[in-house]
């Protein structure tokens, strides 16, 4: 990691999600803006790690005697959520900066109401928006989300790297991009993208070398505000716009095909894939000694229809290997339709929706594609593997919310709620203390809805992180729309399943903002500030609460175990 | 023991908090020296905590995808013996397994044995060994927590995996932060006997 900033041309090992960073500084970037989530946490907690190194402060200072704000090099925050860490970049763009935004998939529905008017509005400081995606869920509750859905909904050039050399260097491209048409572009990873390592090889680091900037927010009416009408024209500038990029797509680089005149050879077959799934297509024409043209693309969006229909427009058959939904194989179909209307286009009919893609899954779908025979060694064995569940790390405070509620309440007549964050464990066994789970803040606002539509006491639970990050609009609605769930806010001080980052009652350097102040400030009355070691108050509290005609909360106050230790190392 | 196409494939499982994500530093690291091409593939987040955890090396001439295929792994170093099974999935007739005897007990549930574990094991290869790393370490060293360190490096030592011990050596120097260095080192030097 700490080899991110050498400025020689050389091979480094880079995780995906680091990749992104030196490709970001290699741009020069001027502004991060970032909440944690997995598989994207690593782009927000390298930038916090190589922060002085690299010249990134986390306070600007104000200028004496000067109304306006310098800083010496990039800007780094954790922000409070997705929407208002998109925000923050949005204001640096509007004043000139170079931007980054990093973000998970459920960031991205977050951050949406704010995403759409800046495709409006445009960039004016170069921005990049990396948005992370984690097929088969490795470490995602709630969906399998596919974010490629952004791309028609908001018109924004989506790129998607393969590995951790083009996710350095698509970053970089990414902010070319958005220099030149004036629009955020957003970067589309993967799991197996984001936490894949390889040796990269660098060029030279800009941002070290960059002078003291500092942004200037010049007035635009016409260009920064989506009043009507003139919203109606900023869309139909944002269409030609694509247009523009789309003629770019046609001719960059990153949308290459491999192996085109083989075709006639090979009995005319091709196939179209990007991302992750390009890497095992490779890996398998490899094992079976096969020579079939492939188009890999860079871009999802805009596609490059031209190359594309010029690319089906002789061949007879095309496999589309793509993960989770068939966006492109639809994509694929509709320009077949003006380009080739014979063509075969197999996609979801031999890989599954469900599930991110492997090699074995690659292989079986290339061999029956070209009709051949091809069997897996083993695949079909089965063998007896005891089910391992993670667990609450040993000495985490929240065993002694457990017990205390264990001895609270009968657990059967009790309904709990759950949401993001290391609770979300609590649904696992031996703990099974969770009933229904959601997205972050959710645990709240659905338990004033359980409350309103029945009288079953009900008991959620919401993290610190998650209860700044969405949860504090929903614990309002219980007050003004009078519900009485007992809410248990779990104040570990840190945002701890992403990797311990900061979050506004825990900053790194300074007193966070305190959570009963704002829980009262709400409009809650019953509200008591107790850490769980004291079991006896814990389970008196409980009790005394689950009886209340309105809202209650506790906050269960201790720090995670690596919290303590952290303090205690210094 | 590399295959027809050059590479070697390794998986490595066992369980959160084993360091399995250093063990792919130091060995691509290490794989870098000699000049492969190499891929990792590592996961993140829930799989740490006590939950299972399984990571991919490959190297090679020219390596594309970062995880290995089902059936292709040469060799499967397993930190815990109930997850060496994990490993089956990715293994063969030839395929090599390393084992560190220790069993980290999953609770509530009836829990495998050794024996168990090697039947089904060798329903796949005979080619398993295991090694008592972590009764080794603990003895010798006074810490478990060196394990993957020592099984890596016996795995050099016994040519099991083809990159040379003076290339783990290296690695290691470079990966493991200053004040755990000693400490690896010496279960590296425990390997060679």
């Amino acid at each position: 990691m700490d080899n991110i900033l050498l400025n020689k041309p050389q091979k480094v090992i880079l995780l995906g999600n680091e990749a992104i960073v030196r490709g970001a500084l290699e741009a020069g970037v001027q502004f991060v803006s970032t909440y944690p989530g997995t598989p994207a946490s690593e782009i927000g907690n390298t930038f916090f790690k190589i922060a002085k190194d690299a010249g990134v402060y986390f306070e600007r200072s104000e200028k004496q005697g000067s109304s306006k704000r310098s800083y010496e090099g990039p800007y780094f925050e954790f922000s409070t959520n997705e929407k208002v860490a998109l925000e923050a970049g949005i204001g640096a763009s509007f004043s000139g900066l170079k931007t980054l935004v990093a973000m998970k998939n459920f960031g991205l529905n977050v951050c949406l109401d704010s995403l759409l008017p800046f495709a409006y509005t445009g960039s004016k400081g170069p921005t990049v928006i990396i948005v992370a995606d984690d097929p088969s869920c490795h470490s995602s509750a709630q969906s399998e989300e596919n974010s490629r859905f952004i791309a028609e909904a908001a018109h924004l050039p989506v790129l998607e790297p393969a590995d951790s050399q083009e996710c350095k260097d698509f970053t970089k491209l990414a902010f070319q991009i958005s220099e030149k048409f004036k629009i955020p572009v957003i970067i589309r990873t993967t799991t197996r993208v984001a936490h894949q390592k390889m040796p990269v090889i660098f060029d030279e680091l800009k941002s070290q070398n960059s002078k003291v900037q500092t942004g200037q927010f010049v007035k635009d009416v016409k260009r920064f505000v989506t009043l009507p009408p003139r919203v109606l024209e900023m869309k139909k500038e944002l269409l030609d716009k694509i247009e523009k990029i789309r003629e770019f797509s046609e001719k960059s680089s990153i949308n290459k095909i491999k192996n085109q005149k083989l075709e006639i050879k090979n009995s005319r077959l091709g196939i179209i894939t990007s991302g992750i799934s390009y890497l095992y297509v490779k890996e398998i024409l490899n094992e079976l000694n096969l020579e079939i043209p492939v188009f890999k693309l860079g871009f999802f969006y805009p596609l490059p229809e031209k190359k594309i229909k010029n690319f089906i427009k002789n061949l007879k058959k095309i496999l589309v290997v793509e993960e989770l939904e068939p966006y492109l194989e639809r994509e694929v179909q509709k320009l077949a339709h003006e380009a080739n209307c014979k063509l075969e286009i197999i996609g979801k009919k031999l890989l599954p929706e469900v599930g991110e893609l492997k090699p074995e899954i690659v292989i079986s779908a290339v061999a029956k594609f070209i009709n051949k025979d091809f069997k897996i060694k083993n695949l079909k064995l089965k063998i007896n593997t005891p089910k391992r569940f993670p667990q609450l790390c040993p000495g985490c405070p929240y065993w002694l919310v457990i017990s205390a509620i264990k001895k609270a309440v009968d657990v059967n007549q009790v309904i709990f709620g759950g949401e993001i964050g290391c609770y979300m464990l609590f649904g696992n066994p031996p703990i099974n203390l969770q009933d229904y789970l959601s997205c972050m803040g959710s645990s709240v606002g659905i338990a004033h809805g359980i409350k309103k539509a029945t009288g079953q006491k009900l008991i959620t639970f919401v993290g610190d992180s998650s209860f700044f990050h969405a949860g504090i609009p929903a614990l309002i609605n219980t007050v003004f729309n009078k519900s009485n769930p007992l809410i248990i806010i779990l104040n570990n001080q840190t945002t701890a399943m992403t990797g311990h980052q900061p979050h506004p009652g825990a900053p790194a350097n300074s007193n966070g903002i305190q959570i009963e102040p704002i829980v009262r400030a709400c409009g809650v009355k019953y509200v008591k500030t107790i850490d769980q070691a004291n079991q006896e108050e814990m389970v008196k509290t409980i009790k005394e609460f689950l009886e209340k005609d309105e809202v209650s909360v506790i906050i269960a106050d201790h720090p995670c175990v690596f919290v303590k230790s952290q303090k205690n190392e210094k | 023991m590399k295959n027809k196409n050059n590479e070697f494939n390794i998986v490595i499982v066992g369980t959160g908090g084993q360091g399995l994500i250093i063990l792919l530093q130091v060995l691509s690291e290490a794989a870098l020296i000699e000049k492969y091409d190499v891929k990792t593939s590592e996961l993140h987040g829930l799989s740490q905590r006590g939950g299972s955890v399984e990571v991919h090396i490959r190297f090679g001439k020219k390596i594309f995808s970062p995880i290995v295929s089902a059936s292709k792994a040469n060799f499967v170093l397993a930190l815990e013996m109930q997850e060496s099974l994990r490993g089956c999935v990715f293994a063969a007739k030839e395929t090599k397994f390393l084992i560190n005897q220790f069993i980290r007990p999953i609770p509530l549930i009836k829990n495998l044995s050794e024996k168990e574990i090697l039947f089904n094991l060798k329903k796949i290869t005979k080619n398993v060994e295991i090694v008592p790393a972590e009764k080794i370490c603990q003895e010798k060293l006074g810490n478990s927590v060196v394990s993957g360190i020592y099984l890596i490096s016996y795995a050099s030592f016994k040519n099991i995996i083809p990159l040379k011990p003076s290339s783990i050596e290296k690695a290691i120097k470079k990966i493991i932060p200053e004040k755990y260095l000693e400490l690896n080192l010496k279960a590296f030097n425990l390997a060679k006997q």
